[in-house]
């Protein structure tokens, strides 16, 4: 016995369950960068007026810039994979998926850069409130990019047979994880206001 | 699983989505542009929030399709988003109440 | 998904270890988390030891607590801590929402199976793991954390034992979040045809509304864990203030952080975890007593809306247990406000199901006694906690036991009433048998008893001004004196309702093979699993997926040839 609607959907709610799910996903996860968010709010209200703009002036906003167009990148060449398979082209699929994950490599590779650059002038989480919070922020951002990566690949090269078996839940598929994506794209949107420049 | 759109529907998205990518760039270095200008930090608070949400909507309407969502969804969003402003309100809350006391 | 059609193949290790099917997983879920019970009810019946006979040897256990035998204060603390961690996380919510949700849920709403039967599996696995990491902190140098199960800073901050408790929530959050997303979609997803949602029996909608506060409220937690645990590992401070005095020292941290944070994003997500400890107990007993009482529930309606109004208020109640931080009147002034009116939905629910049984004629057997149980003592626990919502009185009562008999009420002779209730009327589901009434009822009338024997004297010395948390139970306070004695009293109550719970440990293992035996629907009841096989078909469930043609409780109604009428049954054409 199959589950039903995991692939077609159900006609009154419009869905098929794992968008539902991830939805439900996502739903938790404002709710998780939600509680941080709140405890910067917090930390900036605690800190000395002024002190948070002061601290963060040591970030490299050049090189944040340059990650922010990375990631939003990535996100229109993930939706654009989508796509390709909407439109049956599976070899632009694989281009833009590879593509992807390229830009989700050079988005980690930078913020390596840019944690060993504080490192190495001696600021690390524990230095003050402020960086308590950017490198938890970001750290926990880090794990979802690589959290993400991990799936996009398995999608890429050994998932991808199920193109050939199940072509509309392998498209289903890569429309859940793309969600995924998106909001991690988006999340890293507001961090890079509220931690690089304001 | 939207098979009901034909491939020139999917045409027309990938259209707005390269819009969409130009208009997320634009805004980006905007934001940039606007930390330089010398606002109080209210004003820059204020702007920077604005042109963060402006882009935030832009992913999760054209990139995450939730502008033409199905009601389920944007129910669960709603009811998210409305507890995700009660979080938001628990530093406002405290020091605000603890300015009024002195 | 679609690879379980040679189920009869399967392994037994795929079949009752590594399984995806929600009833094996269900009980899975159950046994585990009944053991953990067990095992944090033991560590009371120590604790209750030392509070009735300070600093004397414990007996029985030689000297594990304490090198003369005598249970030493800091692991006193220990116990208290693991406690209340292993009652709430790991007994109680994965026994109503992993054990019972799984369970029946799917059964319920005439599903093959839960969405995600996968992620179902990774949901218990995470809880078990979660469970054992906890356990684990016990046999470490340290020893288990020791700052109550609210784990505030800066104690929680410093003291020892607490990293490992901070590894185990990661891995229980993930677990139930897991989890009630798992049942939110199957809920959504995998409704039979014809059943709407003013159909679904309540305690789908009890399941339901339970879920959707885990899902949003246990994030928050799970973000506080992560931040308490850069605390600890990689010595930032987001709950140290600057100036820190330890034992009199200066503490050396970095500073500009606030304990009051750790409390603002807990109890954001504690009270709707006392909404998830209860709702599914009342959706237990709104089954038991309309299938026992032969009447359709009372306010159908009216019971769906307030539960998903108390769910909505939960969001926004949670200072209420911050009185006492100084934090302002008019902070104060509106949390009462919403405390007071939450009360209102949780009265309708409960003046619903008593208002329920008027006029029945009610079985007695034994799920029918707990869940007639549940509702007075819930009752109990729910008005006495009306003097804490309210800021004056909770600053005198705040810390001290009659905190602790309200909640226990709540949630011990309350929520855990409820889950018996349940046990007891679905076990004929689960294995075909019924349990043995007998020991069903020795099971019951000690511990409603004992139950009382316990946590009754609490509010008489609570409202003395007896201070929770103390080693001591209150010796060697003055105010304490007139009191004190009741302490005896209690652990005696406590040790008694351990053995209460032997009869129900011998019935749920002697009826697996010597209960009577029944066929699929011994209790008479309407709703949809009684319509699938017992025990239900690995994987499939029902032998036709029914369709669902009326409402949850049709009871008794006039002109029928049964007193009940399931909802799978075809309305006849006029």
């Amino acid at each position: 016995m199959n589950i039903p609607y995991t692939v077609e959907e159900r006609p009154d709610t419009g869905l098929y369950n794992a968008k539902l799910g991830v939805w439900l996903f996502l739903a938790s996860e404002v709710m998780l960068f939600g509680g941080l968010f709140s405890a910067y709010i917090f930390l900036r209200f605690g800190a000395p007026a002024g002190a948070f703009h002061e601290w963060g002036q040591e970030l490299n906003v050049p090189l944040a810039t340059f990650n922010t167009m990375i990631l939003i990148t990535s996100s229109v060449t993930m939706v654009m994979s989508w796509a390709s398979l909407k439109l049956n082209d599976f070899k632009k699929f694989k281009l833009y998926m590879g593509v992807t994950l390229l830009c989700a490599l050079v988005f980690l590779f930078i913020k390596y850069l840019e944690y060993t650059a504080k490192f190495d002038h001696h600021i690390y989480p524990s230095t003050n409130t402020f960086y308590a919070i950017y490198f938890t922020l970001t750290g926990l951002h880090g794990l979802h990019i690589i959290g993400g990566m991990a799936v996009l690949f398995y999608l890429w090269l050994p998932g991808n047979k199920m193109w050939n078996s199940d072509p509309e839940q392998f498209t289903n598929r890569i429309e859940i994880v793309g969600l995924y994506w998106h909001f991690v794209d988006l999340v890293w949107i507001f961090l890079f206001p509220i931690l690089y420049l304001l | 699983m939207s098979n009901s759109h034909d491939s020139s529907d999917i045409k027309n998205h990938i259209k707005v989505y390269l819009y969409v990518f130009g208009a997320l760039a634009i805004l980006t270095v905007l934001t940039v542009a606007a930390s330089y200008l010398k606002l109080s930090d209210g004003e820059a608070i204020l702007l920077a929030l604005i042109i963060a949400s402006v882009k935030g909507s832009l992913v999760a309407g054209y990139f995450m399709h939730l502008i033409s969502e199905r009601a389920m969804i944007v129910w669960i969003l709603m009811l998210t988003s409305g507890f995700f402003f009660v979080l938001m309100l628990i530093p406002m809350l405290s020091y605000i109440d603890q300015a009024r006391l002195g | 998904m679609s690879n379980d059609h040679n189920h009869h193949e399967e392994s037994f290790f795929r079949k009752y270890i590594w399984s995806t099917d929600h009833k094996i997983i269900g009980i899975q879920y159950g046994f585990t988390a009944l053991f953990f019970l067990l095992v944090g009810f033991s560590l009371m019946m120590v604790m209750r030891w030392q509070l009735a006979y300070p600093e004397t040897r414990i007996p029985f256990v030689g000297s594990i607590f304490g090198d003369d035998g005598i249970l030493l204060p800091e692991i006193y603390n220990s116990l208290g801590a693991m406690h209340g961690t292993i009652m709430i996380f790991l007994g109680i919510v994965p026994l109503a929402v992993g054990a019972f949700g799984n369970y029946l849920v799917p059964l319920q709403i005439g599903a093959p199976d839960m969405a995600f039967p996968k992620l179902n599996a990774a949901s218990y696995w995470s809880y078990l793991v979660g469970g054992l990491v906890m356990m684990s902190s016990f046999f470490t140098e340290e020893g288990a954390a020791r700052s109550g199960w609210t784990s505030y800073p800066p104690l929680a901050d410093i003291e020892v034992g607490q990293t490992i408790w901070l590894i185990g929530m990661i891995f229980l959050i993930t677990s139930s979040l897991l989890g009630s997303m798992n049942i939110i979609t199957t809920i959504v997803q995998l409704r039979a045809p014809g059943l709407t949602w003013m159909r679904l029996p309540f305690f789908v909608w009890a399941q339901l509304v339970t879920s959707f506060l885990l899902v949003l409220a246990f994030p928050p937690l799970e973000a506080a864990a992560v931040l308490q645990l850069m605390d600890r590992v990689v010595g930032t401070s987001f709950f140290l203030p600057s100036g820190l005095v330890v034992s009199g020292e200066l503490m050396e941290v970095s500073g500009g952080g606030s304990p009051l944070l750790w409390q603002h994003l807990f109890w954001f997500l504690a009270h709707p975890e006392v909404y998830v400890l209860i709702l599914p107990a009342m959706g237990i007993v709104s089954e038991v007593i309309a299938n026992n009482s032969r009447k359709p529930l009372w306010g159908y309606n009216s019971l769906v809306f307030a539960t998903i109004f108390l769910g909505f208020m939960s969001f926004i109640v949670w200072a209420h247990h911050m009185f006492l931080t100084g934090m302002g009147t008019a902070m104060s002034a509106f949390f009462q406000t919403t405390t007071m009116i939450i009360s209102i939905p949780s009265v309708i629910i409960l003046s619903a199901l008593f208002i329920s049984l008027w006029g029945a004629s009610i079985r007695f057997n034994t799920p029918m006694l707990f869940a007639l149980a549940f509702l007075p003592m819930f009752g109990i626990g729910g008005l006495t906690g009306l003097p804490l919502g309210l800021a004056a009185a909770d600053i005198y009562l705040h810390d001290t036991y009659y905190v602790i008999g309200h909640f226990h009420y709540v949630v011990a002779p309350g929520t855990i009433f409820g889950l018996f209730a349940g046990i007891y009327y679905w076990y004929p589901k689960i294995t075909g048998r019924k349990m043995n009434e007998s020991l069903g009822k020795l099971h019951f009338w000690p511990s409603l008893l004992f139950m009382n024997g316990i946590f009754m004297p609490m509010f008489i010395q609570g409202l003395a001004g007896v201070s929770r948390r103390l080693w001591d139970g209150g010796l060697e306070y003055a105010h304490a004196s007139g009191v004190f004695h009741w302490n005896e009293f209690m652990s005696i109550s406590a040790w008694l309702l351990g053995l209460a719970q032997i009869p129900f440990i011998l019935n749920v293992f002697y009826s697996i093979f010597r209960g009577e035996k029944v066929d699929n629907n011994p209790w008479e009841s309407t709703t949809l699993e009684w319509s699938a096989p017992s025990p239900p078909l690995p994987h499939v469930n029902f032998e036709t997926l029914p369709t669902v043609y009326r409402d949850p409780y049709e009871y008794s109604l006039p002109g029928r040839n049964r007193d009940f009428t399931p909802q799978s049954e075809p309305k006849k054409n006029k």
